[in-house]
């Protein structure tokens, strides 16, 4: 097996026996999209209206919450030190570790955005129009945030730090995942370069997130 | 003379006793059910409102009710780690929690597969759904919390903590969604009294789902006092390993 | 092959840790790194491996074809085990195996049930790694390097946290690598059995001074 899947590998089972860390993002999840209502009263109009904002912008808040463990249980055990020593180039484990955040955190929060939705009378005409954003906008959620985890590795209250340096980065990737719902919704023209251009920020992202990612890394191994 | 709790509580005895209890338990619990689903497809009337829909009622609220027994039942359980250091305490609030947790999930579905066709959408913020869904949420830390530390004996105390916080403040929380409904919405939408054709079938659906429970929760607490003695064999075995691999050197 | 370092000055903030140290490492030999606390051993090992770059001074390799660089030619084991409490011992094992050197299935698990029988650990293989105990964990992570060929090792206290029969193990593998032609540099208080290990000397400031006699 080569390293970059072994790596990968590696990673998803290690996310399915620690299933802790998924259960709680979508925990969070489904928690902060519910606060809502109670605090904008149950007005099922306008929740409706609002709904793929509050989802979005949930989603994001709940794939950050993950972010921090992408690096620290490497680092913390010693592995990330063999990993640098290793024949791979540290740049493309950093893609493989992201690789597998999104699939084991980012996937399954776009999955379980839909079922919220119905909490917030989305139409259900939408949904698949939603998910299809997320899944292709979240690439860019877990490859820039893999960046700020490598930043924030060593920083004393990491978490918090994590959400300032990364949430800036994620305003492309929200922008143009509602303005593609936004235009699907109206069955105007728009859609598509909307699509496309959130696709473009997911597939920039992974080219060159990793770079500056194992970049940060290898100053913090130091 | 020891009390019952007393000689249940010896997780030895316990598994004798479950042992023997959990097949009558289970075949109760299937024979209830079965005979509660005759009644709710052959016999009970449809609402003259709701029509066939109101047959989700006989899950729905029978599952509402255990979420709250679950809860109690973690609840008791973890004052019982507390206080009175039972070593099966904190086995009984461990295997509770996802089974009532499962129970309130069960609850939601079915509330909003009800209301979909009552109130045109899947979820509206009614009080009782919400409190329910709130419910939901204290579950999930207490499944959370506990998995969160390494250290087994730390995290059912650490938990039983949460899960006392959780009963002090359930009343609040109760009474701040009913106020915030009320805020909003004056009228509920559920105002039924439920005729005797169909309290019938509820009560033993509810009778049917809470011997479930019991056997869910019994087989729960023996897999989980199994896992305990598996993990101790483990460690156990490891030392003994230690202990070969340090004396093959002499 | 030989590891060259030449007049290698290193910093770490504002101090410097090691100043102007020049030594060799050949193939066949055994570099132990002693002195006291503070003196800079585990900065050295962590400078070899590229981790840390030097302010001055350069450290080079010569006598390898390959076009690979230092670190990627050694093992490191440091202070930690970079092993995972909830992959079982094997998966551990196999996981290091396939990444560092890759293969096929089944080259890797001959290689992972080698090492772990190796180590004493075969009866343990399918145990979750967080129930091992401290030392077994140390020698599921030394493991690592029988699974995967590196010419040069780099060890960092790998004596910490072993017991005798351990030590003993560790030292043999390390005989066998020498003999083999590999090269290692091991900051350690212990000879590891060895019989002429060449010792580098840190001082407490920094100086160093080369010699082959035994440790003070």
């Amino acid at each position: 097996m080569s390293p970059f899947l072994a790596l990968f590998k590696r990673d998803l089972t290690l996310a399915v026996r620690e299933g802790a860390a998924l259960g709680t993002a979508l925990g969070f999840y489904l928690i902060v999209v519910a606060m809502l209502p109670l605090g904008l009263g149950p007005d099922l109009k306008l929740l409706g209206r609002i709904a793929p904002g509050i989802l979005w912008i949930a989603l994001l808040l709940a794939a950050l919450l993950s972010l921090p463990r992408v690096f620290e249980a490497d680092h913390e055990d010693g592995s990330l030190e063999v990993m640098a020593t290793a024949p791979l180039p540290l740049e493309l484990a950093v893609a493989s570790k992201a690789l597998a955040h999104w699939v084991s955190t980012s996937i399954p929060l776009a999955l379980l955005a839909p079922v919220l939705g119905l909490m917030l009378n989305l139409d259900i005409a939408i949904a698949p129009v939603l998910v299809a954003t997320m899944l292709a906008g979240t690439p860019a959620i877990s490859f820039l945030g893999s960046v700020g985890a490598a930043l924030t590795l060593k920083a004393r209250r990491g978490g918090l730090l994590l959400a300032l340096l990364v949430l800036p980065l994620y305003i492309p990737t929200l922008i143009f995942g509602i303005s593609a719902i936004g235009f699907a919704n109206l069955g105007q023209e728009g859609f598509s370069a909307s699509f496309l251009i959130l696709s473009a920020t997911s597939l920039a992202s992974v080219a060159l997130a990793p770079i500056a990612a194992a970049a940060a890394l290898r100053l913090q191994l130091s | 003379m020891q009390t019952l709790t007393q000689r249940l509580a010896n997780p030895t005895r316990f598994m004798e006793i479950s042992r023997a209890a959990l097949p009558w338990v289970t075949a109760g619990a299937a024979l209830f059910i079965a005979y509660a689903m005759y009644l709710v497809f052959f016999v009970a009337p449809p609402d003259y409102q709701q029509g066939e829909t109101v047959k989700i009622m006989y899950i729905h609220v029978p599952s509402a009710w255990l979420a709250m027994m679950g809860y109690s039942i973690v609840a008791i359980s973890s004052f019982g780690l507390l206080v009175f250091r039972h070593p099966l305490a904190d086995v009984s609030a461990k295997a509770a929690a996802p089974i009532g947790a499962a129970f309130t999930l069960a609850a939601l579905i079915t509330g909003s597969l009800w209301g979909k066709p009552m109130w045109g959408t899947y979820w509206v913020w009614d009080a009782r759904l919400t409190s329910v869904l709130i419910l939901f949420f204290l579950y999930l830390g207490l499944i959370a919390l506990r998995s969160s530390l390494d250290d087994e004996a730390l995290a059912g105390k650490l938990t039983a903590v949460l899960a006392l916080v959780g009963v002090a403040i359930l009343p609040i929380i109760k009474f701040s969604v009913d106020w915030w409904n009320t805020l909003h919405q004056p009228s509920t939408a559920f105002t039924s009294t439920v005729d005797p054709s169909m309290r019938t079938p509820l009560l033993i659906a509810a009778i049917g789902f809470t011997l479930l429970f019991i056997a869910l929760h019994l087989k729960g607490m023996q897999n989980e006092i199994l896992r305990r003695r598996v993990k101790t064999l483990r460690l156990a075995e490891v030392e003994r390993g230690e202990r070969l691999f340090s004396a093959r050197a002499e | 092959m030989l590891l060259h370092a030449d007049h290698l000055t290193v910093e770490r903030g504002t101090r410097t840790v090691i100043s102007d140290l020049s030594f060799t490492a050949r193939a066949g030999e055994a570099l132990l790194v002693v002195g006291p606390n503070g003196a800079g051993k585990t900065t050295l090992i962590r400078t070899i491996a590229g981790f840390i770059p030097p302010s001055a001074g350069v450290i080079s390799l010569k006598g390898d074809t390959s076009d690979r660089d230092i670190a990627e030619l050694s093992h490191y084991v440091g202070h930690l085990t970079g092993v995972k409490s909830n992959l079982t011992a094997a998966e551990n094992l196999a996981f290091w195996a396939a990444y560092l050197e890759g293969g096929d299935r089944a080259a890797v698990s001959d290689k992972v049930d080698h090492a772990l029988s190796l180590f004493g650990l075969g009866a343990l293989a399918d145990y979750p790694a967080g129930l091992l105990s401290a030392g077994q964990k140390r020698r599921l992570g030394l493991a690592r390097l029988s699974v995967a060929a590196r010419p040069i090792w780099l060890l960092d206290e790998p004596t910490v946290s072993l017991d005798a029969a351990s030590t003993e193990l560790l030292a043999g593998l390390i005989q066998e690598h020498l003999a083999g032609g590999g090269l290692v540099i091991a900051a350690t208080h212990l000879p590891l059995g060895l019989e002429e290990p060449t010792y580098l000397r840190l001082g407490a400031k920094g100086a160093a001074d080369l010699s082959p006699e035994a440790q003070p």
